[in-house]
């Protein structure tokens, strides 16, 4: 999913910046609010920064294809923090990358944003809230969002591939060509994903239901005290 | 609590069965996808990626970099499920 450095022309580079930044800069601004008005929400967004960091650069052997890829981590951060805040810590995990673990890049940093960040978090988080209307249980829902949150980001870094590298030819044959590569190793990725959203969400609901009403993830308790 | 020993057993074996399995799949190379097929077209169509700003693709570099990046993750991790999930009574106002 990461587009290494130099990948994408300027003014691709500079676009997908351009579509990055006003989520960026909503996201820091919610997150100032939500720290005013709750300087305990800090442990929680600690919490999440890690995980999407450490899951979104963790290269999983996939034995089907003989490669190695990784999950996202946006679909179970967006469900908790929602989905602008998840674009902001997804950005700083793939800042980091990009400057010390030489994946992706600076150029090409807006567009992976752009596929992990926003399309990666509001897939997942609507996802979610469309499942729970329809009374899914909380694993299905779960793991539905992340499921689709890991093959969207996939789906949307082809796109931003084909669109940037098609030239004059017709952009769709290349766009098919890359989605095909990438399912032999995200299909079952993408499926640990939905397992790991699922199985988190009903492990805090067991330990810690009151932070999933607080949040919103789950009906609220008039007892709910936290977050 | 034998149970759970038990478990663990399982799990610790089942890993290492895994891992046997993927390090002796003939024709696995194991590159990333990042490489295998972002890098891959792009070169096809003329764009070879760049080396990185800071390249810490060199040698064991890369290795103590994951490794350095591994360690503060997992304690940023570690410290905050502690706070979240041990003393829960930290978040309550």
């Amino acid at each position: 999913m990461h587009i290494s450095e130099g990948i994408l022309p300027l003014k691709w580079a500079v676009l997908w910046y351009l579509v990055a930044i006003p989520f960026l800069a909503k996201g820091i601004a919610d997150i100032k609010k939500k720290l005013v008005a709750n300087p305990a929400f800090k442990v929680l967004l600690g919490l999440m920064g890690a995980v999407v960091f450490i899951i979104s650069c963790m290269p999983v052997p996939v034995l089907t294809a003989g490669t190695c890829s990784h999950p996202c981590g946006t679909g179970i951060s967006a469900i908790l923090l929602g989905p602008i805040m998840s674009v902001f810590i997804s950005s700083i995990a793939l800042l980091l990358q990009a400057l010390f673990l030489a994946h992706g890049g600076l150029t090409t940093l807006g567009a992976d944003i752009v596929s992990m960040g926003i399309v990666g978090s509001f897939t997942g988080y609507f996802t979610f809230k469309l499942l729970r209307k329809f009374n899914l249980s909380l694993f299905i829902s779960g793991f539905t969002a992340g499921l689709l949150a890991d093959w969207l980001t996939y789906a949307t870094t082809s796109f931003e591939l084909s669109s940037a590298l098609a030239g004059s030819k017709p952009m769709l044959p290349l766009f098919l060509s890359l989605l095909a590569a990438f399912i032999p190793t995200q299909l079952p990725l993408g499926i640990l994903e939905g397992f790991l959203t699922g199985g988190m969400l009903v492990f805090i609901n067991k330990r810690r239901p009151d932070i999933l009403e607080s949040l919103g993830v789950i009906a609220r308790n008039p007892n709910s005290t936290c977050l | 609590m034998k149970l759970n020993i038990k478990k663990n057993i399982f799990f610790t074996v089942l890993f290492f069965l895994f891992l046997l399995l993927a390090c002796n799949f003939a024709y696995a190379k194991w590159s990333g996808v990042d490489e295998n097929v972002v890098e891959k077209v792009a070169l096809e169509h003329g764009r070879p990626a760049w080396k990185p700003f800071i390249n810490t693709d060199q040698g064991d570099l890369l290795l103590f970099a994951f490794l350095l990046a591994g360690v503060i993750g997992g304690f940023v991790l570690g410290y905050n499920w502690r706070r979240l999930f041990i003393e829960k009574s930290d978040l309550k106002k």
